[in-house]
């Protein structure tokens, strides 16, 4: 894992000490709320229904066993004593109280953790590949890539005040785990027919109210070259992104209207420019700071074998474990999904339950996914059953990972000052519907998400099945959407047609998935039978 | 027209107004110009050698298109006044200055130790944007 240097940790504490001073003087009247607004959106705190709202970033998903322990305590400390972990791999808060602010981003900021540009008109929390470092099929660990990002994007001068919010994310294997092309840039890192690493650039992604799938603007820039073109592609946006309307102000409108040829060829003229401007670091950083995501020291002739005699061990093995690169290890996700439940929340005990499995079953480190579930990356699989006994017994061993109730749902209008509808209780009933008629089994992988407005945080574009919830004439109503996909994939999905309310959007789930359930074929997802079948039949069983 | 608080050079302030951009072209005697969001830096980039000083407007903070145009202005050798007018906070002035700006003059009149605070606030900087500060990937690898 990254571990911040002087420079690093000197930098926090500045932005700790900035963020105080900004506090004050708005405590003091010296700050309009107007001019306050932007200032806490880009320390992560929203106001939102009920109280203020805390994001604290988790750069690329990763974190410590202290770092997540912190975070237990601080949901204690400052909150009322649970998290919500997010779509972004980040981690939310939402009932703290301004004049705590500052105090909570210094208790972050001992622990190398920050709330910076997790909000605002800037450059966003760089995400990656949960299972970065630990699975086979990735050409290189993306992390460290994403770290050089991270530290240039950080406080960068010119781009604080952007158009719109901007969102990078960062992945090294052909298996799409992140939603890159969903996001303003998405970066790929590749070997070219020489045999040499780079990165592909695809640029212009979202989803939000336009869903875009971003197109490929390059196809390899070299390594030493990354922090250049990544400027480039930024400098053009700020200069000739849409400001006259926040709905046309992300980069995928700049990329569509100009063009992507047109895009791209003003991208390469400023990047033809800036080459000559000295602002790239050396490859040396990248050396310095991949060094500090090596493999850990995994031990040599483990066995590969795990005892199932206990059924309800095996399922979640089945369900929740994947292979790892090395021989004798698994990855574990623990799933933020009970039945029931509000997904991506866990308890402050829960937190700090989990950071301590990580110190003793997967060297001291975890990941925030992006489907809000929390990864051990490094787990011997002799210790799977120790480490499920003690997550079952904490209430974290639902074995659902990638099936209908391992929902991505966003806070939606329980909290969420932009909502139009609420998110957590439809997504609680789909749940509680599919334990109920034993059906998750025999759907198998099916990846659904619900977002409470067309935002879309809850990325229900690219769910297999998404779920919008729209306001409608007063009324919360629900539009069904079937065939997304955030994966290597990516498609968007398509409406089915007139809303549904809470309860109605449930049973045409039911009924979607009956349909796939008779018509799938030799070993089909949901997703590759709807593919097969068209939207038709699945209207005909929905409102036939 | 509000006053410059701020400046860091030693030379003559220019005593002569600003011209918008289209005037600028016409009048070949000018040598100061302002520049609104919309208006492409780069077209002043053949008139460098008459320029004495440019004044971006920021008529909302939110508005960060004179950043990239401070940049591109310093970049090519610009080493004139670049002035910052407008809607320009506290909270502004070290990533302004960082952009290559050396003068400002804010609508509204700003508290001076505030101010000097936000000037002093970063100890080092992640990114090489010439305005002559190393980045800290520079004072890493300095040996």
């Amino acid at each position: 894992m990254y571990k911040y240097d002087s420079y690093d940790q000197a930098m926090v504490d500045a932005r700790v000490a900035e963020f105080r001073d900004q506090t004050r003087r708005r405590l003091e009247g010296h700050l309009t709320e107007d001019q306050f607004r932007p200032l806490r959106l880009m320390n992560g705190l929203y106001l939102q229904l009920h109280a203020y709202m805390l994001r604290v970033a988790v750069p690329y998903g990763t974190l410590s066993s202290a770092q997540m322990r912190m975070l237990g305590d601080i949901a204690d400390k400052y909150d009322r004593g649970y998290g919500h972990f997010t779509t972004r791999q980040n981690i939310q808060y939402n009932w703290i109280k301004l004049e705590d602010a500052p105090d909570i981003l210094a208790d972050l900021a001992t622990v190398e953790m920050h709330a910076i540009q997790t909000s605002g008109n800037c450059i966003r929390n760089i995400s990656s590949d949960q299972y970065a470092g630990a699975v086979a099929d990735e050409i290189v660990d993306p992390r460290p890539y994403a770290e050089l990002l991270r530290q240039w994007s950080s406080f960068h001068p010119e781009f604080l005040a952007l158009p719109r919010k901007f969102k990078i994310a960062v992945i090294a294997s052909e298996t799409d785990r992140a939603a890159m092309r969903l996001h303003d840039i998405g970066i790929k890192l590749v070997r070219n027919a020489a045999g040499e690493l780079g990165a592909a650039f695809y640029v212009g992604g979202g989803m939000g109210r336009t869903p875009m799938i971003a197109p490929l603007i390059r196809e390899f820039v070299p390594l030493d070259q990354l922090i250049t073109y990544s400027e480039a592609c930024l400098r053009v946006y700020n200069r000739h992104g849409r400001r006259d309307n926040k709905y046309k102000a992300r980069i995928k409108i700049l990329v569509h209207e100009l063009g992507k040829e047109e895009y791209t060829r003003q991208v390469e003229a400023e990047f033809a420019h800036l080459l000559n401007q000295d602002i790239e670091p050396p490859l040396a950083e990248l050396a310095r700071i991949k060094a500090q995501f090596v493999d850990p020291p995994f031990a040599a002739g483990l066995p590969d074998a795990v005892d199932r005699s206990d059924p309800d061990f095996a399922l979640w093995v089945d369900r929740n474990t994947l292979a790892h690169k090395a021989p004798g290890y698994a990855v574990a996700v623990v799933s933020l999904k009970p039945v029931g439940g509000i997904p991506g929340d866990a308890t402050a005990d829960q937190i700090r339950l989990m950071a301590d499995l990580a110190r003793e079953y997967s060297f001291d480190e975890l990941r925030v996914t992006h489907a809000q579930n929390i990864v051990f990356p490094h787990v011997r699989k002799a210790d799977l059953h120790a480490l499920w006994s003690k997550l079952e017994a904490a209430g974290l061993g639902t074995p659902n990972l990638d099936q209908i109730g391992d929902i991505i749902a966003c806070p939606g209008l329980d909290y969420c000052s932009l909502a139009n509808a609420r998110s957590i209780p439809v997504a609680q009933k789909i749940s509680e519907r599919f334990a109920a008629n034993g059906k998750q089994d025999a759907i198998g992988e099916l990846k659904l998400k619900i977002s409470g407005c067309i935002n879309a945080c809850g990325h229900h574009h690219a769910g297999h099945i998404g779920i919008l919830g729209v306001d409608r004439k007063g009324t919360e109503n629900y539009q069904l959407l079937l065939g997304g996909s955030e994966g290597a994939d990516c498609s968007l999905g398509t409406i089915t047609g007139p809303g549904f309310s809470e309860d109605g959007v449930v049973d045409a789930i039911e009924k979607a998935t009956d349909l796939y359930l008779e018509q799938r074929q030799d070993g089909e997802r949901f997703l590759d039978t709807f593919r097969r079948i068209g939207m038709a039949p699945f209207k005909d069983k929905i409102y036939g | 027209m509000a006053d410059v608080q701020f400046r860091f050079r030693d030379d003559e302030p220019v005593a002569d107004p600003a011209v918008t951009v289209d005037a600028f072209g016409d009048q070949t005697n000018a040598s100061a110009v302002r520049l609104e969001p919309g208006d492409d830096a780069a077209a002043l980039i053949p008139h460098l050698e008459r320029l004495r000083l440019v004044e971006v407007n920021f008529p909302v903070w939110t508005d960060g298109r004179g950043y990239s145009a401070a940049r591109t202005l310093r970049e090519a050798g610009y080493t004139g006044e670049l002035r910052a007018v407008g809607d320009v906070l506290i909270d502004q002035l070290n990533q302004m200055r960082r952009c290559g700006f050396d003068s400002f003059a804010p609508s509204h009149e700003l508290d001076a130790d505030d101010a000097a605070a936000a000037f002093a606030r970063w100890p080092h900087v992640y990114q090489a944007t010439g305005d002559g500060r190393p980045a800290i990937w520079a004072l890493r690898h300095a040996q």
